[in-house]
């Protein structure tokens, strides 16, 4: 194999190499600290792969059954390293399947660098085989994208990519690449990105929105806390805990927030939103002030815009001056990094209980339990419910588990019954709601913390939209466990069918394949239970594997998600059946 | 909240692209540009974009925040009329037998302040800048007598408030 070192030649002041762009594109991959990628080839990308054949040893390339599922275990690798994910495909249908997960990490915020293959230069708007605009499709899914037509021009655009996606707000990054700049041979040479002129991903702390926003924390008598990812992409965990411990402020979490604050916290008072808890729903429109941390106000959060928390004073903390204003106007807006806002807020803010207020919270859940909650986890009827599986999985993993759900009724159940000591251990698409997403995101998620429980949560729907993916859980024997709630139906869908369009079931029945045989297939040991006292046996079973496991559970075929806000309702007409 | 008009600056990098994205962010909105001007600003390798659009003022500053997200731009205003000088600018063709045979048409072109381009054995070339309803008013004028040709080009507008693009791009060189 050809190194670097021998190829090295000095050109004016900077120590450079003459490489091919192929080769340049692996070396400015290194160099930003990548090791894994996603993806699949194809005619326009095959010399990266061929250079990738000669770095094997240095960068691990993971072959994907779908372009898809390249993206979503970038995302998936993503979201629980904090580090960039790296997915790459040929020209044309490869480059198009990967819009799917450029959407869902643009709207969810994930680092994610895409590379896609081009025809060549001159073959650009010819019409020419495998040729599509990626650029043009991408743009609005992605928070920046280039078409490379020039070697020379590959290490200061991988650069700006990689810096583009992870500061500020992250985001989705896709770089075209058109084939004769892969063969081009040019005097190489890398610097990081340091910073883009006309790009201010940073934004400096006011210190007077810092204080205007104590001030109203301070003289507060029911302040809500809604916290969301921007607390976990800004790494402010430790920042939040102190100020929620300090203030006595009860906390509640979106549905991306969830892992930033312990589950048992007793000031954690559970998830905002049309699935969420009882009590943080009602609550936010009689609250006086709303704390929003590090969230968007996702019309899946407010309901309502005319009926949300209109008593309220709303501070916003965010990182993106878009955000501010954009859904609900705020009447304090401190703009910045999560960690920066909350360490400067700390020390301003007094010594609090709130314990009457607090009181109201646990009175609100004790209905909740009672109503919804008990029969979800310790259900008496015969079925199996979704609620008592994750309860058992968190029994099984002593909560330390990484969720990976898909989207759909399980993913509610997930994300409301799911319990979590430590940050980035849910993992699922929330702005998008991409079905298939949890698949290939596991895998991602387990490579990017082998020393972590991954278990993959999935509904019978979303689970064939990537099945495929099975095959990389094979090939490279990634220990990931999985669920398929199975209850032979599109649970969601059918919920609203039941609810809002007088129980017509149109196309929500499944007919599923025998789930079992397709995992033992692909040579995964794998379990089907659909009586109650096989479930904790076999969790504990799955849990205590070293190797991949699936496990299939029957569960109820018309079980509803509750609470429920119907869409367009107010947050405090939340349903408790 | 009203509709009312809305001019749009925007300063960016001159990036191939960039327009793409800036036009999706209205297209996602539904709101359609009713004019638009791409040039050379007064700093140099600095582009100013010029959108006119009418839509309300929750929806412009909406759309304003989106603009400034994106990475090539450097920053974004919006105005009402009152706030800026502006003007577009329009070229008339109209067949050179009216030149001669209308004396009116003379009259036109001096109240409008506005100038012969060209004049060819077939056809001669008006051209007028100012307000769009000045354009309008002379187009009215003049179609009586036929137009053969007729074009406006987008709005171009300068702020009567200072937009303090150098300073800010020291500053974000400097964060």
């Amino acid at each position: 194999m050809e190194t670097v070192k021998e190829k090295k030649t000095t050109s004016k002041n900077k120590k450079t190499i003459k490489i091919s762009g192929a080769e340049a594109i692996i070396h400015c991959l290194l160099a930003e600290g990548v090791d894994l990628i996603y993806g699949y080839p194809g005619g326009a990308i095959m010399p990266v792969y061929d250079e990738l054949y000669k770095f094997q040893d240095k960068l691990t390339h993971i072959l994907t059954r779908h372009e898809q599922g390249a993206t979503h275990a970038a995302q998936g690798y993503a979201r629980v390293s904090g580090k960039v994910g790296v997915a790459m495909a040929t020209s044309g249908p490869g480059a198009t399947n990967l819009v799917t997960g450029l959407a869902d990490a643009q709207i969810d915020s994930t680092p994610m660098v895409c590379i896609t293959g081009q025809v060549p230069r001159h073959l650009l708007g010819t019409d020419a085989f495998q040729e599509t605009d990626i650029i043009g499709i991408s743009t609005p899914v992605t928070k920046w994208n280039y078409q490379v037509t020039k070697a020379e021009e590959i290490p200061e655009i991988l650069a700006k990519a990689f810096y583009i996606a992870r500061s500020g707000r992250p985001g989705p990054v896709l770089v075209d690449i058109t084939k004769n700049a892969q063969f081009e041979e040019f005097d190489f040479s890398y610097e990081a990105c340091v910073g883009v002129r006309s790009y201010n991903p940073f934004p400096k702390i006011d210190t007077a929105k810092v204080e205007a926003a104590a001030a109203l924390i301070n003289s507060a008598k029911k302040p809500l806390i809604v916290f969301g990812q921007g607390v976990i992409l800004g790494k402010a965990e430790k920042e939040l805990k102190a100020v929620i411990e300090k203030t006595g402020v009860p906390a509640a979490w979106t549905i991306l927030g969830v892992a930033a604050l312990d589950s048992e916290h007793p000031l954690n008072v559970g998830m905002v939103g049309m699935h969420g808890n009882y009590a943080p729903n009602v609550l936010t429109n009689e609250c006086d002030v709303l704390i929003a941390i590090g969230m968007r106000f996702d019309d899946r959060v407010t309901g309502n815009l005319d009926s949300y928390a209109k008593q309220a004073k709303i501070i916003h903390f965010d990182i993106d001056p878009a955000e501010i204003n954009k859904n609900v106007p705020t009447d304090v807006a401190v703009l910045g990094n999560a960690k920066d806002s909350l360490e400067a807020l700390l020390p301003l803010l007094n010594d609090n209980k709130h314990t009457n207020w607090h009181n109201k919270f646990k009175d609100m859940y004790q209905v909740e339990y009672d109503t919804v909650i008990k029969k979800d986890i310790k259900p008496t009827k015969e079925k199996l419910t979704m609620g008592e599986v994750i309860e058992q999985v968190n029994l099984a993993s002593q909560n330390s588990a990484v969720i990976v759900s898909d989207v759909g009724q399980h993913q509610m159940i997930a994300c409301r019954y799911a319990k979590f000591n430590q940050t980035k251990s849910n993992i699922t698409s929330g702005g998008l709601g991409t079905m298939g997403f949890a698949l290939p995101a596991a895998i991602g998620a387990k490579m990017g913390a082998m020393d972590r429980e991954v278990v993959a949560v999935i509904g019978d729907g979303g689970y064939q939209m990537t099945i495929q993916e099975l095959g990389v859980i094979f090939q490279h024997n990634v220990p990931v466990k999985i669920i398929v709630l199975n209850n032979d139906h599109l649970g969601m869908v059918r919920q609203w069918q039941e609810l809002f369009f007088d129980k017509r079931y149109a196309s929500t029945v499944m007919v599923n394949p025998d789930f079992v045989k397709i995992a033992e297939g692909y040579h995964i040991k794998s379990k089907r239970v659909s009586e109650r006292s096989e479930l904790k046996s076999t969790i504990e079973e799955m849990l205590a594997s070293k190797d991949p496991y699936f496990l299939e559970v029957k569960v109820e075929k018309e079980d509803n998600v509750f609470p429920m806000i119907p869409s367009g309702a107010s947050v405090s007409d939340v349903r408790l059946k | 909240m009203e509709n009312n008009w809305y001019t749009i600056s925007v300063y960016s990098e001159n990036n191939v692209g960039l327009l793409n994205r800036i036009s999706g962010i209205f297209l996602k909105r539904h709101i359609n540009i009713e004019a638009l001007n791409v040039s050379k600003s007064e700093i140099n390798s600095v582009s100013k974009f010029t959108i006119v659009v009418n839509t309300t003022e929750q929806w412009v500053i909406n759309i304003v925040g989106q603009i400034e997200k994106q990475v090539e731009v450097i920053k974004a205003y919006y105005h009402c009329d009152d706030d800026i000088i502006y003007q577009e600018s329009a070229l008339f063709k109209i067949k050179s037998d009216l030149l001669f045979d209308e004396r009116e048409i003379q009259n036109i072109i001096k109240e409008n302040n506005s100038q012969i381009v060209t004049v060819a054995r077939d056809f001669f070339v008006l051209s007028k800048s100012g307000k769009r309803d000045e354009i309008n008013k002379m187009h009215d004028q003049l179609e009586p007598y036929g137009i053969m040709q007729f074009v406006r080009s987008g709005r171009i507008a300068v702020s009567k408030a200072e937009m303090r693009i150098s300073s800010l791009l020291e500053e974000f060189q400097h964060n």
